[in-house]
């Protein structure tokens, strides 16, 4: 183990804020891959227009500044703080939160956040949702993550019978996936957390997005599976690129598991819009 | 599938019902955003008897709230919401002169029926490429409810906004085609 490190809080708002400007206004690589891969093989018209639009618009958004999406989501923080690090002249939680405000006033972002019953805006998309984890070493790992808000309405959670096993699993995922529909901004990415507790399960489904897409997954060979089957039963829906018909609906099913209570089978769908934004960045 | 429609508002009953669910358009002219608390404040309007942000004889809304325009320009990233929030909403508005919706997303059997019977139409627009929409807007003005945000409502001038027919003034629905013909 190497010595403890500081880390000043204001470099944790520059880094937080970086990531938001970015992601809002450019796809990952893996992203755009996998839209012209879809592009190559759909094959309805009005699905391939729907693809080439998608595509047009990461590339004037690249060349705009302006958001790929005029949903610049709920701004979700991931934490990964190395156990030798020292945060030092500062508020951790204020200075992520400096970082978003800071991001969605200068990046032009809209403020999506309210307050849930009187529906007033909040007027600078905080607070933030953030979750820290501790792991070893000296390192701070930072993952932004803006939510849309369509695709995060479709998702949804299922405290299933233990004895409804991976078939049960299966048919609740592609399910909600098929009720989603054109709602969720299809071609989706589908998160699905398996097992834990009621928000382990939403967690895990929505950690799951944080994956290069279509990375299936490197654990376990029956999740492996499960992401393919569930793939190929919402592919065959005929939902299609924006709901317009076609046989890319999903771009990737994604899959976490952990172990539950014998008298639970927690199921999270966490569903992601084609615009499947995340950056990250380790001080 | 048929060419490309050129469309200019204000719609009328004759020219929604010569529009087919599937068709692509091209629409041009003024139409106002309005999303789930713009729809609420209108309703609140009605109901007290006062009037309301925009006229809805003929008109067209985008169920939209765009980012903040940059200094400079009239208009920031725009697409569409989930329109089947505003689906209890959308029946009287059709009553009463209403003839375009443009958002994204299945609406209820009701809206579909006052389609058909006020002579409507409601258009897909794609969600996710709202740089690109942006290019489609000349000018955005507040009109209504500045106090909402985002949620605000917006006066627009469109050119050759793209959109597709989803529900036309027959029963028919693009999202139920598509399925029906591409379902494997």
């Amino acid at each position: 183990m190497s010595g403890i490190r500081d880390i000043p809080c204001s470099a944790v708002t520059d880094a937080v804020k970086g990531l938001f400007l970015e992601a809002n206004n450019a796809l990952g690589e893996d992203v755009l891959a996998a839209l012209k891969q879809a592009r190559k093989i759909e094959i309805s018209e009005l699905g391939r227009h729907a693809l080439d639009q998608i595509l047009e618009n990461a590339v004037i958004a690249g060349s705009t500044s302006l958001p790929l999406c005029q949903d610049t989501g709920f701004s979700v923080i991931f934490l990964e703080v190395g156990q030798n690090v020292h945060l030092v002249a500062g508020d951790l939680r204020e200075a992520i939160q400096d970082g978003v405000r800071q991001a969605y006033t200068e990046g032009y972002f809209r403020k999506s956040v309210c307050d849930p019953l009187t529906r007033a805006n909040t007027t600078d998309n905080l607070p933030a949702v953030i979750y820290t984890e501790i792991v070893p070493g000296d390192r701070l790992k930072i993952i932004a993550m803006p939510k849309g808000g369509g695709s995060e309405n479709m998702s949804g959670t299922a405290m299933l019978l233990p004895t409804a096993g991976y078939e049960g699993v299966k048919c609740y995922v592609a399910e909600q996936v098929q009720a989603a529909g054109s709602n969720a901004c299809p071609p989706m990415i589908v998160g699905v957390g398996i097992g834990g507790t009621i928000e382990q399960s939403a967690l895990l489904a929505k950690k799951a997005l944080l994956r290069p897409v279509g990375r299936s997954n490197e654990q376990d060979a029956r999740l492996r599976r499960l992401e393919r089957e569930i793939l190929y039963e919402i592919n065959k829906s005929g939902i299609g690129p924006q709901g317009y018909g076609g046989i890319v609906t999903a771009l990737a099913v994604h899959a976490e598991m952990m172990p539950c209570h014998i008298a639970s089978l927690p199921v999270s769908v966490n569903i992601q819009c084609h615009v499947a934004r995340h950056k990250e960045i380790i001080l | 599938m048929k060419g490309i429609l050129a469309l200019h508002t204000p719609l009328t009953g004759a020219l929604c019902t010569s529009l087919r669910s599937g068709d692509r358009i091209l629409l041009n002219g003024e139409i106002y955003t309005a999303r789930d608390a713009a729809h609420q404040r209108i309703f609140e309007a009605i109901d007290g008897g006062c009037p309301l942000p925009f006229p809805l004889q003929g008109a067209v809304i985008f169920y939209a709230g765009p980012t903040p325009a940059r200094p400079g320009v009239s208009m920031g990233a725009i697409g569409p919401t989930t329109s089947g929030r505003m689906d209890p909403f959308t029946p009287k508005l059709l009553e009463m002169g209403l003839k375009g919706m443009i958002g994204k997303g299945k609406r209820s059997v009701e809206v579909r029926d006052a389609i058909r019977r006020f002579e409507g139409v409601y258009f897909g627009a794609m969600g996710g490429i709202a740089a690109l929409m942006a290019r489609h807007v000349r000018h955005a003005e507040r009109v209504a409810y500045g106090d909402l945000g985002p949620e605000g409502i917006m006066r627009l001038d469109v050119v050759d906004l793209p959109l597709v027919v989803i529900n036309d003034g027959h029963g028919g629905d693009l999202y139920e085609e598509a399925i029906r013909r591409y379902r494997q």
